[in-house]
């Protein structure tokens, strides 16, 4: 367990270039500053989560990372390259996918469309065997493939988001609170699911989540978020032990 | 019965000009939210440009039968290119810009480019009708009935094969192509579609030029089948093609196709047995009737979305 003002301290992680590095990054929405200088770094093969309240300005840093809204201080650095003022579409293509906050998924695509369009980036070079690989994943989509996506169940849509990220084989996958307004054992099978990814495959993962103790159960590290500031970092094992995450993010009971 | 048929056929020749036109506007419409009240008048361009074209070449040429076809053909291929030309321009100088700003700029930035533009032809090409030499003027006798003979002519049955062709074309590239995907996820979620790796801006572009070549499509077939055009033939089908777009509901391609063969039928029927000067009162009132009932349009459905 770091706190905040002893990050500067080498970390042993801090030997190795991390796959992500975010450096002092202020975002703000018009006058209104929603992250006020924050620091992150995920490395290769990691699953790194970052829990906080709502508000916080979680899925802001996951859209920032994406460029919109761009950073307006700090850096942004992908593997060596420096994002920060990249535009969306060419950072999409540089093996970063996100399953955004609220799925986003096409409502009147279909769900194959949608998985289609996952694949864009690498012009679906990949599709047919890729498709083979989520549906397996998730056999719900399989069963729905020429449905609209609009009228998909949350759940499924959560599927599909995560689905669709899946398909451009990501080095790095982005959740954005996988685990909102669905059922329990839905989470658990999309927390494993995430977990597979990573063993499996050894992509690496940055996780937002308001369901903090699985998401810290999961990760190798997190990040604790309040107000637009990173107030704590450690293993998901510190974290969870911490009192003060206890009593702020775990308390009120878990799945 | 006779007549009937007679301004069926004329209907349908007319719709389908309209329904290409329409088609711009239903397609900007959806990509973009905005109205782009200048499309009336890239139409008008195209069929100048068509216009420019077929003269140079049948002065070149003469006027035989194969000259007169490749002339056709020559002023539509040069006119689809330069006509997108122009739309891409626009885009670029008038829309791009003013995206993301308030709802009603980029509106008076098209209603702006469709003056500029009607006044530019005006100046350059003069405010009197151009007509091209008489072409094509062979008819198909159907049948006839109490001394009147019901005919389709070479020129329509031209107009309406080339607009079916390029309507099938068009929706295989709309539905299949990784294009048409692109610019169906823009229309949905122009953010999601970026984080996928789609380029908004290009593809917001290149749904100005389609929605340009089809209305230069439409341009050398109105002037093909009229003989004439002027600076100011760019309102009145403008706004036809736009009601036929919100008739089939605003945003839905099949929707923009049926509106302007409604709009061309209503017109012709209501000219051969109403008053040939209410036709425009005719399909504007029908308009009304439909947007009271089906606040979407024909064809234009609600989002169903689960949350």
């Amino acid at each position: 367990m770091t706190m905040i003002a002893e990050q500067g301290a080498p970390a042993p992680a801090a030997a190795r270039t991390p796959l992500l590095a975010v450096r002092g990054v202020k975002t703000y929405y018009g006058n209104i500053i929603a992250l006020k200088g924050v620091d992150i770094d995920v490395h290769r093969g990691e699953i790194v989560t970052l829990i906080g309240a709502n508000g916080a300005g979680k899925s802001t840093l996951m859209m920032t990372i994406f460029g919109k809204p761009q950073a307006r201080e700090g850096s942004i650095v992908y593997d060596g390259r420096d994002i920060t003022r990249m535009p969306t579409h060419e950072i999409a293509r540089l093996g970063i996918a996100q399953s955004p906050e609220g799925r986003r998924v096409f409502p009147r695509m279909s769900v194959y469309e949608n998985l289609q369009m996952g694949a864009s980036v690498n012009n679906l070079a990949w599709f047919d065997e890729d498709l083979e690989k989520v549906c397996t994943i998730f056999p719900r989509l399989r069963e729905r493939l020429q449905q609209r996506a609009g009228t998909l169940s949350g759940g499924e849509q959560q599927m599909l988001a995560i689905a669709r990220a899946l398909m451009s084989r990501p080095d790095l996958l982005l959740l954005d609170e996988p685990s909102l307004g669905l059922a329990p054992l839905i989470v658990r099978q999309i927390f494993e699911v995430i977990r597979e990814v990573n063993a499996r495959e050894g992509m690496t993962v940055f996780l937002v989540e308001q369901n903090a103790y699985h998401a810290l159960k999961l990760a190798h590290r997190g990040y604790v978020m309040v107000n637009g500031l990173i107030t704590m970092s450690g293993t998901g094992r510190e974290l969870l032990a911490d009192p003060q995450v206890k009593a702020a993010y775990l308390e009120g009971g878990h799945h | 019965m006779e007549v009937l048929v007679q301004q069926l056929i004329n209907g349908v020749t007319l719709g389908a000009v309209y329904g290409l036109i329409a088609i711009g506007y239903t397609m900007v419409f959806g990509i973009i939210g905005m109205v782009n009240f200048a499309h009336g008048d890239v139409f008008m361009i195209s069929a100048f440009i068509a216009l420019i074209v077929f003269l140079a070449v049948t002065a070149l040429a003469g006027l035989s039968g194969g000259v007169v076809f490749l002339a056709l053909l020559a002023a539509l291929i040069v006119s689809m290119v330069i006509t997108s030309l122009y739309a891409w321009t626009i885009e670029r100088i008038a829309y791009r810009k003013l995206r993301g700003s308030f709802r009603l700029a980029p509106l008076i930035s098209a209603i702006g480019m469709s003056i500029l533009l009607m006044n530019y032809v005006q100046v350059a090409q003069g405010s009197r009708n151009k007509p091209i030499p008489p072409v094509m003027r062979d008819t198909i006798p159907l049948f006839e009935q109490n001394g009147f003979v019901v005919a389709v002519s070479y020129k329509q049955v031209l107009i309406i094969a080339v607009t079916a062709l390029l309507l099938g074309l068009f929706w295989y590239v709309v539905q299949k192509t990784p294009l048409g995907r692109a610019q169906r996820a823009c229309e949905q979620d122009q953010k999601m579609a970026a984080l996928l790796g789609i380029n908004v801006d290009r593809t917001i572009s290149i749904t100005f030029v389609i929605g340009a070549a089809l209305a230069a499509v439409a341009g050398t077939m109105f002037l093909t089948y009229y003989g004439v055009v002027v600076f100011s033939d760019g309102f009145v089908p403008g706004v036809k093609a736009f009601t036929a777009a919100v008739l089939g509901g605003i945003g839905s391609l099949p929707g923009a196709v049926l509106g302007g063969l409604l709009i061309g039928l209503i017109e012709t029927l209501w000219s051969a047995y109403f008053s040939i000067d209410y036709k425009d009162v005719a399909a504007f009132s029908i308009l009304a009737v439909v947007l009271v009932f089906m606040p979407q349009g024909l064809l234009g459905k609600p989002e169903v979305e689960k949350v």
